[in-house]
C-alpha cells in the first residue's frame, strides 16, 4: 500500500467511535478486540511480512504484562514508565530468543516449536517464581487516576489502546515502504535467494522479531492496566499465542489491516458463539479453529485477500479459454 | 541420598513412563519423517483417544486393554480421513499451511472436548490398577509393565510393516523421494494419509495404555505431546529408533529431575533439554545432518 490516506482514515474513523457509542459492553468488546489486534499486529511483522511463524508470542505478551505489573507493585514505579519498561522487555526477549533461534538456523516447524517451548518454560517458571506471585498471580492496586494510567471511563481506555494500534499501523506502513520491509519480504519468499543477493537474513529476521516483540509486549502491558491482574496462565498461556497468530492469518497475513480485520471478525464470531450457548467454555475456540482452517483452505491470503482470491477464481477460466 | 534403594525405583519408573512417551513420539516422528510436518494436533488426538477409552470402559464396560484393539483401527481411519480430506486439501502443499491447519485442528478438537465434557478430571477404576510385582529391590506396578511391553510389541509390528509390506516400502519411498515415488506409480496422497493414520493409531494405543493409571481431561494430552516433541527433536525428526531411545531417556530424566528438583520444575528440565537440543543440534542425536 503506497498511500497513507487509508491508514489515516481508518484511525480517524475508529477514534470517533466512542463519540457515538456509549454502551460499556460495546466499548469493552472493542477495547479487548483492539488489544488482541495489537498482539496480532506484532505477530504480523514477524510472521506476515517475515514468514517466521511463531507459535509462542505469549513470551512477549506475558513478559510485557509481568514487567509492567511487577515494577508497579513490587518497586512502586509509576504506571507510565512501567509501561515503557514492559515494552522494552519485549525487545530484550525478542533479541535473546531471536538471536538463539535464528543463529541456530531454525526455520518453519522448528522455529514454531522453539517459540512454543520458550513460552511453556516461561509459563512454568512464572507459576513457581516468588517474584511473579507464583500460582496466585500479581494484583495491581486500584488507583483511578490519569497518573496511574487507570481511567474511570472506558472511552479513555479505548483511545489509549487505539493510539497504540494506530502507532503499530504506522510502523507497519513505514516498514512496508522501507528497504527493511523489502528485505523482510524477500527473506519470507526465499531466504536463500535473498541471502545470495546480499541481504543479511539474520539481522533482518532479528530486527523483525524485536519490533514484533515490542508491539505484542505493549498489548500485554495494556492488559495489566485494563484488568489490573495477571497470572502465569493469562500471561504465558496458549490462548494469547493462538490469538496473536489467528488474527493476522484470518485477516490477511502480511497486510497492514490484516490483524485489525481478523481481530474484529474473530472476536465477533467468538462472542456470537458464546452468546448462543450461554457462555459455555470452549465453543468460541472451536469456532476460531474452524475459521483458521477454512481461511487457510479457501482463502490463504485471508479476508483482505478474499476479493483477489474470488476474482482469480472467476477470471481463471476466461484466461484459459484465451490461451486455448 | 544416592542409595540404590531410591534410585532403582525412580529409574524403573522413568523407563516405564518413558515407554509410553516413546509410543506417542513414534507417531509424531513417523508423520514427520514422511510428511515433513510437525503435527500440532497430536496432543488433541491423544486426548480424544483417552476420552474414547474412558467412555468405552464406562459405557460399554470394555477393559482399556481390550478396547485398544478396537480403538487403534478406528483412530487409524480417523487419522487417514483427517489427512486425506482436511489437511491435504486445505494446505495446498505448503508447509506453513500444514502447520496452521494442524494447529487449527488441535484447537477445534481440544475445545470441542472441553465444550462437551467440561474441564472435569475423570479416572477409571480397573481391578489391576494397584497390582504390583515384587522384584526384590522394588515393586513394579502391573499396568505400567504392561504398557512397557506393549510399546515394544507395537514398535516391532511397525518395523515389520515398514520393512516387509508393500505399503511400508511405499511409505519409505515417499519419505526418501516424493517425486520419484510418484513416478513409480505410488499414490502419494494415499501414502500420506496412511502414515498419518498409523501415527494416530499409535496415539490411540498410547491412550489405552495410559488410561488405567492416568486421568483424562480436555487438556490431558498436551502434557504428553510437548514431551513427545522434545523426544522427537532429541532423537532426530523422523528417526524411529531415535524416538524409542529418546522416549526412554526423557522418561528417566523426568523422574530423576522430579526427585531432585520437585514435580513442577521436573517439567522445566525437559523443556530446557528441548531448547538446548534445538539450538545446538537440531537434527537430533540420531538424525542425519539436514
Amino acid at each position: 500500500m503506497k498511500s497513507f490516506v487509508p491508514v489515516a482514515l481508518v484511525i480517524a474513523l475508529l477514534a470517533a467511535v466512542p463519540l457515538f457509542v456509549q454502551s460499556n459492553v460495546v466499548l469493552n468488546f472493542l477495547v479487548v478486540t483492539l488489544m488482541i489486534a495489537l498482539a496480532g499486529q506484532g505477530w504480523n511483522i514477524l510472521g506476515g511480512y517475515g514468514g517466521q511463524y511463531s507459535f509462542g508470542h505469549a513470551i512477549f505478551f506475558g513478559t510485557g504484562a509481568y514487567v509492567t505489573a511487577i515494577l508497579q507493585v513490587k518497586y512502586g514505579m509509576n504506571a507510565w514508565p512501567a509501561f515503557g519498561f514492559g515494552m522494552a522487555a519485549g525487545a530484550i526477549v525478542g533479541t535473546v530468543v531471536g538471536w538463539l533461534a535464528f543463529r541456530a538456523g531454525l526455520r518453519g516447524s522448528y522455529f514454531a516449536l522453539v517459540t512454543l517451548a520458550f513460552a511453556e518454560v516461561l509459563r512454568i517458571f512464572a507459576s513457581v517464581a516468588p517474584i511473579t506471585g507464583a500460582g496466585v498471580g500479581t494484583l495491581v492496586n486500584l488507583d483511578m487516576r490519569f497518573s496511574a494510567m487507570q481511567f474511570q471511563s472506558r472511552a479513555v481506555f479505548y483511545w489509549l489502546i487505539l493510539s497504540l494500534v494506530a502507532a503499530a499501523l504506522i510502523v507497519t506502513w513505514l516498514i512496508e515502504r522501507s528497504r527493511f520491509g523489502a528485505w523482510l519480504i524477500a527473506v519470507r519468499e526465499n531466504e536463500d535467494a535473498a541471502r545470495a543477493l546480499g541481504v543479511n537474513a539474520l539481522t533482518v529476521k532479528l530486527g523483525a522479531m524485536v519490533i514484533s516483540g515490542v508491539i505484542t509486549a505493549a498489548a500485554g502491558c495494556f492488559y495489566v492496566q485494563y484488568f489490573l491482574f495477571v497470572d502465569s496462565n493469562i500471561a504465558y498461556g496458549t490462548w494469547i499465542s493462538v490469538e496473536a497468530l489467528l488474527t493476522p492469518i484470518i485477516g490477511g497475513a502480511g497486510t497492514i489491516f490484516g490483524p485489525l480485520v481478523g481481530a474484529l471478525v474473530v472476536r465477533a464470531l467468538g462472542e456470537g458463539a458464546l452468546m448462543i450457548t450461554g457462555h459455555a467454555p470452549g465453543l468460541d475456540l472451536v469456532v476460531f479453529g474452524m475459521v483458521l482452517i477454512a481461511v487457510v483452505w479457501f482463502s490463504p491470503s485471508g479476508i483482505i485477500g478474499l476479493r483477489k482470491t474470488l476474482l482469480a477464481k472467476f477470471k481463471r477460466p476466461a484466461a484459459e479459454v484465451r490461451r486455448g | 541420598m544416592l542409595s540404590p534403594v531410591i534410585l532403582i525405583p525412580v529409574l524403573l519408573n522413568g523407563l516405564m513412563t518413558g515407554a509410553v512417551y516413546a509410543l506417542i513420539a513414534l507417531g509424531l516422528t513417523l508423520i514427520y519423517g514422511v510428511l515433513h510436518i510437525i503435527n500440532f494436533a497430536h496432543g488433541a488426538l491423544l486426548t480424544a483417544a483417552m476420552f474414547a477409552a474412558y467412555f468405552s470402559f464406562k459405557i460399554l464396560g470394555l477393559d482399556p486393554y481390550l478396547s485398544l484393539f478396537i480403538l487403534a483401527p478406528i483412530f487409524f481411519a480417523l487419522g487417514y480421513g483427517i489427512q486425506r480430506f482436511v489437511i491435504g486439501p486445505a494446505s495446498h502443499g505448503e508447509d506453513r499451511n500444514m502447520l496452521l491447519v494442524t494447529l487449527g485442528l488441535a484447537v477445534v478438537i481440544e475445545n470441542a472436548l472441553l465444550f462437551n465434557f467440561r474441564g472435569d478430571t475423570r479416572t477409571i477404576d480397573v481391578p489391576y490398577a494397584f497390582e504390583t510385582i515384587n522384584l526384590g529391590v522394588t515393586f513394579l506396578a502391573v499396568p505400567r509393565l504392561v504398557g512397557f511391553v506393549a510399546v515394544f510389541v507395537v514398535a516391532v509390528i511397525l518395523w515389520l510393516i515398514m520393512t516387509w509390506t508393500d505399503v511400508g516400502r511405499a511409505i519409505r519411498a515417499v519419505a526418501k523421494e516424493k517425486l520419484g515415488a510418484q513416478l513409480q506409480g505410488i499414490d502419494v496422497g494415499h501414502i500420506y494419509a496412511v502414515t498419518f493414520g498409523l501415527g494416530t493409531a499409535c496415539v490411540a494405543i498410547a491412550a489405552c495404555l495410559l488410561i488405567p493409571t492416568y486421568y483424562v481431561n480436555p487438556g490431558a494430552g498436551n502434557a504428553f505431546v510437548l514431551v513427545a516433541f522434545t523426544i522427537v527433536v532429541l532423537g532426530g525428526m523422523g528417526s524411529v529408533p531415535g524416538a524409542l531411545v529418546g522416549g526412554l531417556t526423557i522418561g528417566v530424566v523426568e523422574s530423576m529431575s522430579s526427585l531432585f528438583l520437585g514435580d513442577s520444575l521436573g517439567q522445566v528440565g525437559i523443556f530446557l533439554i528441548f531448547i538446548a537440543v534445538l539450538l545446538v543440534r537440531p537434527q537430533g542425536l540420531f538424525g542425519a545432518k539436514a
